[in-house]
């Protein structure tokens, strides 16, 4: 579909960075549990002129939090751009085209579309799950309200949504020669941009951005790579086994677990910071999404530790 | 073009023809495949492992949580559907770069009708008005 240097304005500042060729810094929010706007807005607070751009996420490993476009909404009140994540887990296309236009309505700019965690590694793993879509459908889907101003049924829209589409993949799961192509789909099907799975692999991560190269789609479609600040085995150890899909090589955690008792917070921090390094470096990736549990300020530090920090760069006009 | 019969729900039982190749197909493609009478078969586009056994109900390829051995997030102890398929798919000659084509959503009104029929018909290839539409 469009390229990702098209002559329409950019829907969002995180769009404008990208184009504009800047090294993008995206952070995950942490999922609020409760009803208080506040405690969203000072988060964003948090992160505001440090951050191209938040990501509000859905049910976040399939438990029940804040609703996204609600959390999306505070964010924007506290000056900072949201992305705003919808899976296809609790949703049918019904739901999902709903509040594609709710979130657009309610000042979302960006807007991130998954398939979503299974509800059996959540707290509610007796829920129905419904995967009435897969991502690449919800796409599509997103982009045929944008583009064409019509539900998928083919009935008209009174106004247009307008968010930039985002899209995940993980180049660190099987059937890795295939993850390239399962990228080039969701390009197909509308993704402008990408955030990866959490990075701790940067040599698997580099045959598949050369791979990415080779298929022509870095033209195409931004790629954000996601780093993880960990502050123990512990939580290595439960991003490996317990959340699906990520790849901690042994050699990453025989680091952390060699490290001077007391210290392997500080060392998790050194390794984060190497990785950020290493995907500056990287040919093809245009930025970084990071992601801590349990509270941002290891990514506000790493922010200011690793020189990412956006204010006083002028590639953005405000609005 | 009328909705296919149903093997049994609220449209009612299907005429005897449809019945007849509800259970043909049914009887042949669910030991072979593990067939689950989506009505829409792409046995072919997916190396021949119905997409359907996915938990997910994917179409398109496998979600992120796919294990490091290559094994399903849902059930740990079976291979997922899709690395299968793109297996399976590398040894088909025609049909092996369908895994690139982009599957569109699930007609559930479909489920279990039958999927020979309804590509004679070409009720198979029926989308949501939007789906195909090429301007943008």
């Amino acid at each position: 579909m469009t390229p990702k240097a098209a002559a329409a304005p950019p829907r969002s500042q995180l769009e404008a960075a990208l184009r504009a060729g800047r090294f993008a810094v995206t952070a995950e929010m942490q999922p609020v549990n409760g009803a208080d706007p506040e405690q969203v807005r000072r988060l964003a607070s948090g992160l505001k002129g440090r951050v191209d751009a938040a990501n509000c996420t859905d049910n976040a490993a399939a438990r029940p939090h804040l609703s996204p476009l609600a959390a999306g909404r505070f964010v924007v009140e506290a000056g900072v751009e949201p992305i705003v994540q919808l899976t296809c887990r609790d949703r049918n296309r019904l739901g999902l085209q709903a509040d594609l236009l709710g979130a657009s309505a309610l000042g979302a700019r960006n807007v991130l579309l998954l398939t979503g965690d299974d509800v059996s590694s959540g707290d509610h793993p007796e829920a129905k799950p419904i995967f009435d879509l897969d991502s690449l459908h919800l796409l599509r889907i997103a982009r045929i309200l944008r583009d064409r101003g019509t539900y998928l049924s083919g009935r008209a829209l009174s106004s247009r949504p307008d968010y930039f589409v985002g899209a995940v993949e993980n180049p660190f799961a099987p059937p890795h020669d295939f993850r390239p192509v399962r990228l080039s789909k969701k390009v197909e099907a509308g993704a402008e941009f990408i955030q990866t799975q959490i990075c701790f692999n940067l040599p698997r991560l580099r045959e598949f951005m050369a791979r990415v190269g080779d298929l022509g789609l870095l033209e195409r479609v931004s790629i954000l790579v996601s780093v993880y600040v960990p502050r123990s085995t512990r939580a290595l150890r439960f991003l490996r086994d317990v959340v699906p899909g990520i790849d901690v090589p042994d050699e990453v955690m025989r680091r952390l677990a060699g490290a001077a008792p007391g210290e392997q917070a500080k060392e998790g921090f050194r390794l984060a910071l190497e990785i950020v390094a290493a995907l500056r470096e990287t040919p093809g990736v245009s930025g970084v999404h990071l992601i801590s549990i349990g509270g941002q300020e290891a990514i506000l530090r790493l922010i200011e530790e690793a020189g990412l920090r956006r204010e006083g760069e002028s590639a953005v006009s405000g609005p | 073009m009328a909705d296919p019969p149903k093997s049994a729900n609220r449209s009612g039982a299907p005429g005897a023809l449809a019945g007849a190749l509800i259970a043909v197909e049914k009887a042949v493609k669910e030991p072979l495949f593990g067939c689950r009478m989506c009505g829409q078969c792409i046995l072919h586009s997916t190396g021949l492992v119905c997409p359907m056994n996915c938990p997910k109900n994917l179409r398109n390829g496998p979600c992120g949580g796919v294990l490091v051995d290559g094994h399903c997030e849902v059930y740990p102890d079976r291979p997922c559907v899709w690395v299968e398929a793109w297996k399976g798919s590398r040894r088909l000659p025609v049909f092996r770069d369908h895994m690139e084509h982009l599957n569109p959503p699930v007609d559930w009104r479909l489920q279990g009708t039958s999927s020979w029929l309804n590509l004679a018909t070409g009720r198979d290839r029926r989308v949501p008005p939007a789906w195909d539409a090429e301007e943008r």
